[in-house]
């Protein structure tokens, strides 16, 4: 297929969804709202609600599909992404920790950022940096796969810590955890949290775009990329750099959300091939459409009911993965 | 070559250690530019690892490695590159780029971030498709081709990548006796056409005292030869390097003693 063709239909898509899911939902949105010319309840629905909430949808899909891509890319591997390494559940342990010991201590705005957010996002970039160092510091002639069960034995563990943080925890606080682990962007409420973490994923992208052909090399292998010239240790250092801040802006706000970050660089890949210069910016706009799809779906599929987002992600996209999957003739490169 | 020609490459009291175990042990050796030399010896005994060094793919070591007269850790990786072109051993894991893609990255010595590939390196890798036979498939994913076909478009590679010291790991291992032909004619080429000098290891001594100007023998991390083709070919020292006795009969076209396989149990 047509890579120029794709990257438009992806992108009339992301634009689709963006104008449309707003003016779905429970209350019915008349569009004269967007000028700000009816009725006070719904344009509040609309600008305080349901602009943000998409919006920042939005960047979390694509701060996670692009995070995920970066990973499968430097690993090498289809099952590496920032939550299957225990990203995400680092940033949940982060802010396990704090409500379960300092949610009454301190309860102060660090730059209008509450304190749980800044304990979830401690907690994602500290997993990055030790996945990082594990990663870097581990014998030569450690495989990818080597890396990988480490960083599911690292989830593992922390999810272990946050049951047990769980278990001893008196009800309230117990209850807090699980609702955040589940995830869910339906806290989302005015722009503020958009505009917090908007400077993370642009600045985040902005690296990878600069580090594009290196990324191209690192997939043909390590070898191979060194000896055309590429600068591996620093050039994984940044990688690792744009994504710490990414998933850690993203999953401190939203909470931990699985499978956009496994999925949308790959259902890219087989749209559009392996060539990071397109697959990125496809991967960043299916990964945003995607999780927008995906929460709207989410918050109407069932009527006053909201499903956190992760549960429709892996609901959807699974079986549509699977068929894409399985309905080429060609067979599956993972890469 | 004339010994007036610039040493390109140099080792000088060379030694690496891995895990405890010492796979280069003192090593010094000199190459010249446009040279064409062969690496040979047993399994293990590191010539894949010195390759690997001098182009910086493993780090450490005591000792030193000189290029251009430039220990070699002083230059970047990127300039690295635009001066060195390894070739490596045949790797199963490809990734389904088409071989004008994948030339094209090959240019990524010269490429600024941010910037796309311009025309002069579309021409480049174009040429290098030429000269190497690979332009009639282009467009071809790397994972659908044959071993003989991969290895040329690694030579298309090297030419593309326009690096004047080529260091190749095995490139004719895995082909069938046409492949390898096609594949030296195209090493020999560049060589004689371009002034490449040539670094290849190799397990077929027949070749090397054929076609190369230096043999360099590794044996246990040790350079047990390094001289003309001609004069490793007798007995007493390919013992010495390989721990087994070797049969030698003259080439009836060269007059060069040349290794033939021994028949077990006497001639049927």
């Amino acid at each position: 297929m047509n890579k120029t063709f794709v990257l438009s239909i992806l992108l009339a898509l992301a634009i689709l969804t963006l104008l449309v899911a707003p003016f779905v939902g429970r209350y019915p949105v008349p569009l004269s709202d967007l000028w700000q010319s009816g009725e006070p309840g719904t344009i509040n629905v609309l600008w305080k609600l349901r602009i943000p909430r998409v919006a920042m949808t939005f960047l979390a899909g694509t701060a996670l599909a692009v995070s995920g891509m970066v990973f499968q890319a430097m690993f090498r591997n289809p099952l590496a992404t920032p939550y299957t390494l225990g990203i995400s559940s680092g940033a949940s342990l982060g802010a396990s920790i704090y409500i379960a010991y300092f949610s009454e201590r301190w309860t102060a705005l660090i730059l209008g950022i509450p304190p749980q957010t800044i304990c979830a996002f401690a907690g994602a970039v500290a997993t990055i940096l030790l996945v990082y160092l594990l990663t870097t510091r581990a014998p030569k002639g450690s495989t990818t796969a080597t890396m990988l069960l480490a960083g599911v034995a690292l989830s593992f563990f922390f999810s272990s810590l946050i049951l047990f943080l769980q278990y001893m925890s008196d009800f309230t606080r117990s209850y807090r955890m699980l609702r955040w682990v589940m995830g869910g962007i339906e806290s989302i409420v005015d722009f503020g949290n958009v505009w917090t973490v908007l400077p993370f994923v642009l600045a985040g992208c902005l690296l990878v775009a600069y580090l594009i052909h290196e990324l191209n090399l690192m997939l043909m292998g390590e070898d191979f990329a060194v000896s055309r010239g590429v600068a591996l240790e620093s050039t994984k250092m940044l990688l690792y750099f744009a994504v710490s801040m990414m998933v850690g802006a993203v999953v401190a706000v939203c909470g931990p959300i699985g499978f956009v970050g496994l999925m949308a660089p790959h259902i890219c890949r087989l749209l559009i091939g392996p060539d990071h210069r397109t697959l990125f910016p496809a991967t960043m706009l299916l990964g945003g459409a995607f999780l927008v799809v995906c929460d709207t779906l989410g918050r109407t599929i069932i009527p006053d009911t909201e499903l956190p987002v992760g549960i429709i992600t892996a609901l959807l996209g699974g079986p549509f993965f699977l068929w894409l999957l399985f309905s080429r003739k060609s067979g599956f490169h993972e890469f | 070559m004339t010994d007036a020609a610039e040493i390109v490459l140099e080792a000088k009291h060379f030694s690496l250690a891995r895990g405890g175990k010492e796979i280069l042990r003192d090593v010094s050796f000199q190459i010249r530019r446009g040279e064409y030399v062969t690496i040979v010896g047993p399994n293990g005994a590191g010539k894949t690892t010195l390759l690997k060094c001098f182009d910086r793919l493993l780090a450490g070591g005591e000792g030193e490695l000189l290029i251009r007269g430039v220990p070699a850790e002083r230059y970047s990786q990127r300039e690295l590159a635009r001066l060195i072109a390894y070739v490596p051993q045949a790797d199963g894991r490809l990734i389904p780029f088409t071989v004008e893609q994948f030339l094209l990255m090959c240019r990524y010595p010269y490429l600024s971030p941010f910037a796309s590939v311009s025309k002069e390196d579309r021409r480049i890798v174009r040429e290098a498709m030429e000269r190497t036979d690979t332009a009639r498939f282009a467009e071809r994913i790397l994972t659908t081709l044959s071993g003989g076909e991969r290895q040329k478009v690694y030579i298309a590679a090297a030419l593309a990548q326009g690096a004047s010291i080529w260091l190749l790991d095995e490139p004719t291992t895995f082909l069938d006796y046409g492949r390898q032909a096609e594949i030296l004619a195209l090493m020999a080429a560049a060589n004689r056409q371009f002034e490449v000098t040539i670094v290849s290891v190799t397990h077929d001594l027949n070749h090397a005292v054929l076609e190369t100007d230096r043999v360099v023998a590794l044996a246990e991390g040790r350079v047990a030869f390094n001289g003309p083709p001609a004069e490793i070919m007798q007995p007493d020292i390919l013992r010495q390097i390989y721990g087994t006795p070797l049969l030698l009969v003259d080439h009836p076209q060269a007059h060069i003693p040349m290794i033939v396989p021994r028949v077990n149990g006497g001639a049927r």
